[in-house]
């Protein structure tokens, strides 16, 4: 049994259905990348399970519990949480505060602690405390709404590409973050666009296409599959996510346990 | 060939941060210019200082040598520079066609009386036609006729760069292109954008972080840093320049 287990989902906005039966399953010490053309339902899946898409059928089973249609808060306070990919902080709180926000989820006695731990993974809570979030640069919001997210204390993180828009630089930090997020124990569920490095550190992924599974497989198996090359990553060699000549990133694959 | 857009020592300055600070650069006619830089050296502000979104604090910006920086955005656009947005203003409840069609020029101003005539219905046909071939560019005319707040995020992106070429402008700027969008997309969209300069004369000025795709597309390469431009040159003279590897590439991982 998996921690996450989400079993053929259906869903949409309103009358609009985008999800047509996905599945989809998350350890803690996985890292899943689900990738897809535009449209193909992949942030309406996170949505779905997080609760906060109309859901016509499907089940979603997190930590041995049936959790489907649970509150996003009730969500949050069982160990799944979820960071948009815009709109991700408060922009008129300051950074510090924007990960107190996050820390209300948890009881009064262990709010400090969490924050503390927050702090040593994102150094830049300690250096901008009093910085308003709206006034931070894209890759710094993003650390900043991962540190919310992880101020909860997850045991499974549902991100919504978490480096679209961000520079080289701040890609390969916001990436190696995840991987030492996920060293300690924790799950992430990502979607993303620059699929090649998702897919590269990802222990696995899963291609969606026209809101239904197309094809799951290792990372790496993925990443090598000519089909999913030709279909959606843009061919061998592209403009995809960034080529290996220009590769700044120190990502390393973590160790599969 | 001659600059169409010059930006000269443009500073702008949110309270005490100086998120432009004294930023100069040409766009010469007809070429596709890349801007890059880390998150936060200013890229954005620059864009919104450009396309009347912001007034610069000083310095000036030239439209084709006419001054632009104390016009607002509406006539900057008539007037043939015309931009897109990191995050895509779409209309959700009009249809994706609709949001397309209201981009059209001189379509806001016409009279009920007008709209009665046959040329007006002529006219709307165009549009609706001109409307759908730009749709098909970017894979959404099948979804003309769906309400736009059914659209993915990076499909907004897509119906963002269509409104913007269907006002047909002299010069595009686009902020992020390939955020969002999918690796498949990415490589036709690469194709579309090069027609859009070797078929139609179009300048394109590009902010996107997508490296690959920069140097694929650009003639040019501008580089900021700090609210500066810290180099420039032709993506190969930027790929190896010293201080863009420092600022920008890196050489090792810094996380902030």
């Amino acid at each position: 049994m998996s921690l996450l287990e989400v079993d053929a989902l259906e869903a949409g906005y309103d009358d609009a259905q985008v999800l047509r039966g996905v599945s989809l399953k998350a350890d803690a010490n996985e890292i899943v990348a689900v990738i897809g053309p535009n449209g193909a339902g992949k942030s309406t899946m996170l949505k779905a399970i997080y609760s906060l898409v109309t859901r016509y059928s499907g089940s979603v089973r997190f930590a041995g519990e049936d959790v489907t249609g649970l509150r996003p808060d009730r969500l949050t306070r069982q160990g799944l949480n979820y960071v948009p990919q815009t709109d991700n902080v408060f922009p008129s709180l300051t950074v510090a505060e924007n990960v107190q926000v996050g820390a209300l989820a948890l009881p009064k006695g262990e709010r400090k602690d969490a924050i503390d731990q927050a702090r040593e993974l994102f150094p830049i809570l300690a250096e901008r405390p009093r910085q308003r979030a709206g006034t931070l640069s894209g890759g710094q919001r993003k650390l900043v709404a991962l540190a919310r997210a992880l101020v909860t204390r997850p045991e499974l993180l549902l991100l919504d590409e978490p480096s679209a828009g961000l520079s080289p630089q701040a890609m390969a930090a916001v990436f190696d973050k995840l991987v030492e997020i996920n060293s300690i124990g924790i799950g992430i569920v990502m979607v993303e666009q620059n699929a090649r490095r998702a897919l590269a550190l990802a222990h696995r992924g899963y291609v969606l296409d026209g809101g239904r599974n197309a094809i799951e497989g290792s990372g790496a198996a993925l990443l090598h599959d000519p089909h999913v090359l030709e279909l959606y990553l843009g061919g061998s060699r592209t403009t995809a996510s960034g080529s290996d000549s220009t590769s700044t990133s120190s990502v390393t694959k973590p160790e599969t346990t | 060939m001659t600059a169409l857009l010059e930006v000269r020592d443009v500073v702008h300055a949110f309270g005490g941060l100086r998120a432009v600070d004294g930023a100069s650069l040409d766009v010469k006619a007809g070429s596709i210019t890349g801007l890059i830089g880390p998150n936060g050296a200013g890229k954005s502000t620059l864009f919104n200082c450009i396309s009347g979104f912001l007034k610069p604090q000083s310095g000036s910006v030239f439209l084709d040598g006419r001054r632009i920086d104390r016009t607002a955005p509406h006539q900057i656009a008539r007037s043939g520079l015309v931009r897109t947005f990191q995050t895509p203003h779409t209309l959700t409840r009009m249809t994706v066609l609709e949001n397309v069609a209201l981009a059209a020029p001189r379509n806001g101003g016409e009279r009920l009386a007008g709209a009665l005539t046959s040329t007006a219905r002529r006219r709307e046909r165009d549009v609706r036609a001109g409307a759908l071939e730009f749709l098909e560019l970017v894979g959404l005319d099948g979804h003309a006729d769906e309400l736009a707040g059914t659209l993915s995020g990076g499909q907004r992106k897509l119906l963002d760069l269509v409104r913007a070429l269907m006002v047909a402008p002299r010069i595009l700027l686009l902020d992020e292109p390939m955020a969002g969008v999918s690796p498949t997309l990415r490589v036709e969209l690469l194709e579309h954008i090069l027609a859009l300069r070797d078929r139609d004369g179009l300048t394109l000025l590009i902010v996107e972080h997508d490296l690959d795709f920069v140097m694929r597309a650009s003639d040019f390469v501008i580089v900021m840093n700090d609210g500066r431009v810290i180099a420039q040159g032709t993506p190969d003279e930027v790929r190896d320049d010293a201080r863009v590897i420092d600022a920008y590439l890196g050489t090792q991982i810094e996380v902030a």
